[in-house]
């Protein structure tokens, strides 16, 4: 655990001018700003604003327009490969298979991920954090919305990733699964680096610092 | 290494899902015996040459991989997975462990098309050189797979899936069908193995130069 800390408090994302496109319409333009291990960013703005275009974009599933954004360990920047071990998403888009039990979802996932390491204790492990261990071999199919947010944190926690990015963090979840958000977010932050897109000026000030998109 | 057993996890998962979902097999199924059926009844008792033979057979595996094939991305673009794939695999990862899905799902859908020619067929269809058709059909499986895998994959970002399919593939297979008909005719008539050795060239070739640009132009298929 030292060393996990140790590493992550030589982490660093530096965003860099960075812009988007769609077709001729800017959604947002030059946002810049860095985070380093234990620090945290809201970004706020209204709907149609660009805050799950600009996650994406951190999240390295979406490319930039123009400008660039590095994930770096003790100062040497990570490539596309190694920056997907490293980061965690939580977001309205991101879905798990149906046709999957959670567990399944986790340790297929997992597999395509480590390439081929199973993580079986991490699995409970997350499975328990989030209140899903009794129904883990029930098909996600038939699990409620609160409960697929749930286990979109148990997949996005599962690689114990340094950058931890939440889009709507809250969305589905009653006041148990609030308060787990709420334990996953200190956790994070006393180490990694959290990022959190929202409306909702609560969630907004979990976090140390601020971007705001839409002017 | 890390990314062969992330390529065998994700051709894992899809025949797990394949064999719960049944999204692509239940349509390959029913393709191929409507396609029987209606070319037993047009045929009646008539006696088709070898190439015409040759032809229904590869008629019937084109229309069928239309129909199945690119489900393996369409299914992750409807149900909103493709997301999750981009966060934990590497394009390539993806890509070949799409190839190789359906690879095995085009070799699937050929030996069910053979038995079903093989059993409603039998006076005419009767296969004289067993090594040639061997052959044809895994070096066509493969370029048929290569060929729909990329294709799959530009056409599920598409808004207009279901007709973007044919029309795009068509072009990019009439090389592949044509020496894949030749072949098989060939196997029909019981030409010498020597006699398929251009076609066997042939469809090496259209294998490896179109799983080599797929590769290449995926990594920005897959990406935005």
């Amino acid at each position: 655990m030292e060393d996990r800390n140790l590493a992550m408090n030589q982490m660093s994302l530096a965003v860099a001018h960075v812009s988007k496109q769609f077709d001729r319409r800017w959604v947002f333009r030059e946002i810049s700003f860095s985070l380093s291990g234990g620090e945290s960013i809201a970004i706020t703005g209204k709907n149609g604003s660009g805050k799950s275009t600009l996650v994406k974009i951190l999240c390295g599933v979406l490319s930039a327009t123009t400008g660039n954004v590095r994930l770096s360990l003790g100062g040497k920047e990570l490539t596309g490969g190694q920056v997907r071990h490293h980061i965690g998403l939580v977001s309205p888009y991101l879905q798990l298979y149906d046709e999957f039990s959670g567990a399944e979802n986790l340790d297929l996932l997992s597999r395509i991920r480590a390439g081929g390491d199973t993580h079986v204790p991490r699995t409970e492990e997350v499975l328990k954090l989030v209140g899903l261990w009794e129904r883990r071999r029930d098909y996600v199919r038939t699990y409620s919305s609160g409960m697929k947010q749930r286990l979109k944190y148990a997949f996005a926690l599962l690689h114990r990733p340094f950058a931890l990015l939440l889009d709507e963090p809250t969305s589905n979840l009653d006041a148990e699964g609030i308060s787990i958000v709420k334990g996953v977010i200190e956790e994070q932050k006393r180490s990694g680096i959290l990022i959190v897109a929202t409306n909702n000026d609560d969630e907004a000030s979990w976090c140390s610092q601020r971007v705001h998109l839409g002017g | 290494m890390s990314s062969l057993r992330s390529t065998v996890a994700v051709i894992r998962k899809d025949v797990q899902s394949e064999l719960r979902t049944r999204y692509a097999l239940n349509a390959l199924l029913m393709f191929v015996v409507t396609a029987v059926a209606t070319i037993l009844f047009a045929l009646r008792s008539d006696q088709p040459t070898s190439t015409v033979l040759a032809g229904m057979y590869w008629v019937v595996v084109f229309f069928t991989a239309m129909s199945s094939l690119s489900r393996i991305f369409v299914s992750e673009e409807e149900r909103g997975t493709t997301m999750t794939l981009q966060l934990v695999a590497s394009p390539a990862v993806v890509y070949f462990g799409k190839l190789v899905f359906n690879t095995l799902l085009t070799l699937s859908m050929t030996v069910a098309v053979t038995i079903l020619y093989t059993l409603v067929f039998s006076t005419f269809f009767v296969i004289q050189t067993v090594s040639i058709f061997v052959i044809t059909v895994l070096l066509g499986s493969l370029g048929f797979a290569s060929a729909a895998t990329i294709i799959a994959a530009i056409v599920a970002k598409a808004n207009t899936r279901g007709t973007l399919y044919p029309v795009l593939s068509f072009p990019i297979l009439i090389v592949l069908l044509i020496t894949v008909m030749n072949a098989t005719a060939k196997a029909l008539d019981g030409e010498a193995l020597s006699a398929a050795l251009g076609d066997f060239q042939v469809l090496t070739g259209y294998f490896l130069a179109m799983t080599a640009g797929s590769y290449l132009l995926f990594d920005y298929v897959w990406k935005d």
